[in-house]
């Protein structure tokens, strides 16, 4: 949805269609897009009818949502398909085993080793790290072949961790019903989501522009965010499910955290490709990594997506904390660093799209930008107190 | 010159340089907004930064900053600022959103990044049905211009990008307004003008002066309204620099019950407010639960739970002296939140017990995280709880001030329920100086499940008047020669000095005499004997206390010998109690009170509708790119070149795209030749 095309593909490796406007957007659809379309509408249906007790206006509303969203990404973005497929045979086998039993996560080998949340999460840790490697192995040796493992490795990381996010959300109903709750309300949480959607967007990307080179840059970011995943759950025990207090009991929450996230792991991207151009621009690395024009490009790609997700998770925040606080803006310090970042990247836009401002300015802007938002992101939590203390370290 | 002054000025002030200016001193004042905690007491600032920088960062307006007038002052430029570079911008932006450029010359379509010259094979009458047909196809809008030098094609698409422009940033100057009449300006606009002040110090509402009550029809404010259960209340309070202001509400609430869920593990599961609402005016009355995240909105006042307290518990107490008569149990009871004087009959005390806060609940984790193991935290479901933690429910709590006649106070927290430590039981009281210390609790051992007997042994121990028949029944017991006189009256007299020492300040005052008068390696040795015969003395208060009482004495055993030594150090630390008794809550009528808070925002529909364009501009002046494409056909050769707001490398893709594919429709060799 997010993708909605204005124009066909940029420098894609496919070649241009013959006739490219002959408003072709229907016919273009393979028999697999219908298929995948088929599949959502079932399984929407099937969720509908085995759980329309239990599902309230918003959750309906929401359900039904998915499937013109999932539609759109899938269409647009194809790999996109396969990864919701194998999400779903993967959680929805995890969930037959489990039985609702949350004991048998110890006794059975494939939930113990595999498909309990613990497990999976530690999966995708291991499967980021392997792939950075494999993508610096590809970028450094001029390996084609070590890229394109990188890539499947990171592909598995990212099923393997929306994996391990669904079962979460099915454990955490099977402590009790009144505790279970969508897994993206701690810190902990919050950080398995940041590296699945900076994995996904630059998935996206290296699709997009049919290069895999920057993968060794922005798996660095994600593996840093895994790292910390690993020493915040070893120190402070953090994976463990905890039930949610009443500010947090709101519709609002399901929306804002993954937008704040998309807005997070595009900012996390678009530094990470600075870093690169950079690096080009002082003559290292210059003839493995792609052009200085592409990079350029694909930050402010990365930028523009993460700024109008970042405005609607702001603004989504507002609209919650109104509900909850009683006003929709009280210079808590969490909403004021979201706004020094939104502003940040405002200004950063201007410079390029009024000022036409280019080069290693704007790639040191959005490095520096990085640090903001990471500051906006875990800072905050870790020195200022207020509102949103709910990750607190 | 003062026009051309003028225009400079406005000239500035929409300058994007002067926007970004603005911007950035907004981000690090609130940054400096961030990192000073605002609204909080003054003493608190005072404390911090010394009277100097208090001053001096209290006239910069730094304990409130994102109400400061200079910050209000900069968001009033930025609204302006924006407001401005619109209207410039809008004429400009109306002729691109409506205008094809149709009178575009040859030269300068020449200029421009992306053109290419055309030189077609088919015949020149087909020329026109193929480029109108590929525009048609592609999507584009585009107007005809015959002319001498040929016919243009002037063709635009995504034009209505150019409104993102207009909603994103009209948005801003929304939202800000919005912002700005919900801030507290328009209340510093009623201290101003309307002599309102906050009035200081701690009165009863009753006697609150007019000048610091507002109007119930005041269009904008955040009240917080304080409500015991069972009464009700119309007055909101609003804290502003230290002092308050009252806020009348069109209606009254009462609080029916107030109600807090908790999950197993002690954390808050629901705050809610069963209310009774009855308007002012009109009489009318109706329920409702007003929860956390499910605010109710009645007559234009949306009302939030925003907090809790106590309403007024009121806590029976049983005060037990430390005294070495046997009085009975003072009892006397009094309600949370109040004040009373506290004397015994001989006058030897007296002090003002301020009751400050019961806790019906507390959710303790009893086992401190044990070191887990790695595999814990990669393997298996997010339900296991690798602390294994204990977590128990400890009871009720209850926190109280003593403050003597010089006005220096004690805190004390006690525990109403005595509490199993490691298979023994005890009653919790902690006690600090200030409120910057952790509470220091004192253990008093259960024996036959009561503290009676602790304190009879408390008494015999430290009354002077019956330390010689105990040190004298201490001698008789623990010496083996009974015959020895002078051995028994040595004895006797080591301890009835220990006990004196004892008495005077526990076991810190035995090692300070030990210090201050044995020599350095005698010392070990002495302390030694002192703790011996403190223990013997111990196990005959024990039983002179269970004696008194008349109870029976048990077989000295593990259990006993550990009651003993407990009670030894309880009775150590007795000493550097602070109060002269022991506050035990015999029973409590539970009153809590819910905070809600009040508010009338009148900004917030044009924060939302700004919200709302800023989100649609955003996007549009992002996704919807405006190309532009001319095509002129002249004698022989056709010219093509395309423009875009957004110079993007697809652009480039576009361009030739569309170029490659009139070139094959025309059978037209390009110039420049393709790379």
């Amino acid at each position: 949805m997010e993708l909605a095309p204005a124009s066909p593909t940029p420098a894609s490796p496919r070649p241009a269609p013959a006739s490219p406007h002959a408003n072709g957007w229907l016919q273009r659809r393979t028999g697999g897009d219908w298929l995948y379309l088929l599949a959502l509408i079932g399984g929407a249906m099937l969720a509908c009818l085995n759980y329309r007790t239990t599902l309230d206006g918003y959750d309906l509303a929401i359900l039904i949502l998915h499937v013109p969203i999932l539609t759109a990404i899938g269409w647009y973005w194809r790999p996109f398909r396969l990864l919701i497929l194998l999400v779903t045979v993967l959680a929805l086998a995890s969930i037959n085993l489990y039985q609702g039993d949350l004991a048998r996560a110890e006794k059975l080998f494939l939930l113990k080793y595999l498909l309990s949340s613990q497990t999976a999460i530690s999966w995708m840790s291991a499967l980021f790290f392997i792939a950075t490697g494999a993508y610096w192995l590809g970028l450094l040796a001029r390996s084609d072949f070590a890229e394109r493992t990188g890539s499947f490795l990171t592909w598995s990381a990212v099923t393997m961790g929306t994996t391990g996010l669904f079962v979460r959300w099915y454990e955490s109903y099977l402590i009790g019903p009144d505790i279970g709750h969508i897994p993206i309300s701690n810190l902990y949480e919050v950080f398995v989501l940041f590296s699945l959607f900076t994995a996904l967007l630059y998935l996206f990307y290296e699709g997009r522009y049919a290069t895999r080179k920057l993968g060794a840059f922005v798996l660095l970011v994600i593996s840093a965010a895994v790292l910390f995943l690993l020493w915040y759950a070893f120190t402070r025990e953090a994976y463990q499910i905890q039930p949610l207090i009443p500010a947090l009991q709101s519709y609002w929450m399901k929306v804002h955290v993954p937008a704040n996230f998309i807005g997070y792991g595009a900012f996390a991207v678009a530094a990470m490709v600075g870093v690169a151009q950079l690096l080009v621009s002082r003559g290292l690395l210059a003839s493995r990594l792609p052009a200085p024009s592409v990079l350029e490009d694909v930050m402010y790609k990365a930028i523009a997506i993460g700024f109008a997700f970042f405005t609607i998770a702001t603004i989504l925040g507002a609209l919650w904390a109104a509900e909850a606080w009683g006003t929709y803006w009280q210079w808590d310090p969490k909403e004021t660093w979201a706004l020094i970042v939104w502003l940040n990247y405002a200004v950063w836009l201007h410079m390029r799209l009024t000022r036409g401002l280019r080069g290693t300015m704007l790639a040191w802007w959005a490095v520096l930008g990085l640090l903001v938002t990471t500051f906006a992101f875990v800072g905050v939590n870790m020195f200022l107190s207020g509102l949103h203390s709910y990750g607190s370290l | 010159m003062p026009r051309a002054t003028a225009r400079a000025l406005i000239e500035l002030l929409s300058s994007m340089r002067f926007a970004i200016s603005l911007l950035t001193v907004l981000a690090i004042a609130s940054i400096i907004g961030t990192v000073v905690r605002q609204n909080e007491a003054f003493n608190a600032y005072l404390n911090q930064f010394g009277q100097f920088w208090f001053l001096f960062f209290g006239k910069l307006g730094l304990y409130s900053v994102y109400n400061a007038s200079w910050f209000t002052v900069i968001l009033a430029f930025l609204v302006l600022s924006t407001a401005l570079c619109v209207i410039r911008q809008a004429p400009l932006m109306w002729r691109e959103i409506c205008g094809f450029r149709e009178h575009a010359r040859e030269a300068s379509l020449q200029l421009f990044h992306h053109h290419a010259t055309l030189t077609p094979a088919v015949p020149a009458d087909t020329w026109r049905e193929v480029v109108t047909n590929h525009l048609a196809a592609a999507g584009f809008r585009f107007k005809v211009n015959e002319r001498i030098d040929g016919v243009l094609f002037a063709a635009k698409q995504g034009s209505a990008g150019r409104v993102g422009y207009f909603f994103a940033h009209g948005a801003i100057v929304l939202i800000c307004l919005g912002g700005l009449l919900d801030g507290n300006l328009p209340l510093r606009l009623m201290m101003t003008l309307e002599g309102k002040a906050p009035a200081v110090g701690n009165q009863l509402i009753a006697d609150m002066p007019a000048a610091a009550r507002l109007d119930v029809d005041n269009f904008s404010y955040r009240a917080n309204v304080y409500i015991p259960e069972g009464r009700s209340s119309s007055m909101g309070v609003l804290n502003i620099d230290d002092g308050i202001l009252l806020q009348p509400l069109p209606f009254t609430i009462s609080l029916k019950r107030f109600i807090i869920d908790h999950y197993e593990n002690g954390m808050p599961r629901r705050f809610a407010s069963e209310v009774l609402i009855t308007d002012t005016t009109s009489g009318e009355s109706f329920e409702r639960t007003i929860e956390v995240n499910k605010p109710l909105e009645f007559r234009g006042v949306t009302l939030y739970q925003s907090s809790f307290d106590d309403g007024g518990s009121i806590l029976h107490f049983a005060a037990r002296s430390f005294a070495p008569t046997s009085a009975p149990p003072l009892e006397f009871e009094g309600e949370v939140g109040s004040s009373m004087t506290l004397s015994s009959a001989g006058d030897e005390y007296s002090f003002k017990l301020e009751l400050t806060g019961f806790r019906p609940v507390n959710v303790e984790n009893m086992l401190e995280s044990s070191a887990t193991n790695m595999l814990d935290g990669l393997l298996g479901n997010g339900a296991h709880d690798p602390a294994r933690r204990e977590l128990r429910n400890l009871g009720p709590s209850y926190t109280y001030k003593l403050r003597d006649a010089t006005g220096q106070a004690l805190e004390f927290n006690n525990y109403m329920l005595p509490l199993q430590v490691n298979g023994r039981w005890y009653h919790y009281s902690g006690m600090r100086a200030s409120q910057m210390e952790p509470f220091r609790y004192l253990r008093i051992p259960l024996d036959d499940g009561s503290i009676d007997t602790w304190f009879g042994m408390r008494r015999t121990l430290f009354d002077p008047a019956r330390r010689s028949v105990l040190a004298r029944r201490f001698a008789d017991r623990n010496l083996d020669a009974p015959d020895d006189n002078t051995l028994h009256e040595r004895l006797t007299a080591a301890a009835e000095h220990t006990l004196t020492l004892f008495s005077s300040g526990g076991f810190d005052a035995v090692g300070k005499f030990i210090t201050a008068n044995i020599p350095e390696a005698e010392r070990d040795s002495a302390g030694e004997a002192f703790i011996k015969i403190m223990q013997g003395l111990a196990w005959e208060s024990w039983q002179m206390a269970r004696e008194e009482a008349g109870k029976p004495i048990p077989e000295a055993d593990d259990s006993l010998a550990g009651f003993v030594r407990d009670s030894l150090a309880a009775l150590s630390d007795s000493t550097a109690y602070g109060a002269p008794f022991y506050l035990q809550l015999s029973a409590y009528e539970q009153r809590q009170a819910s905070v809600l808070q009040a508010s009338r925002s009148p900004g917030k529909p044009l924060v939302y509708l700004g919200s709302l364009l800023l989100v649609i501009g955003v996007f549009a002046m992002l996704y919807v790119r405006e190309r532009r494409l001319f095509v002129l056909l002249r004698h022989g050769t056709m010219t093509l070149a395309m423009s875009s707001n957004r110079k993007t490398i697809d652009v480039d893709e576009t361009f030739i795209r569309h170029r490659d594919t009139l070139a094959a429709a025309l059978q037209a060799t390009i110039s420049p030749p393709p790379q």
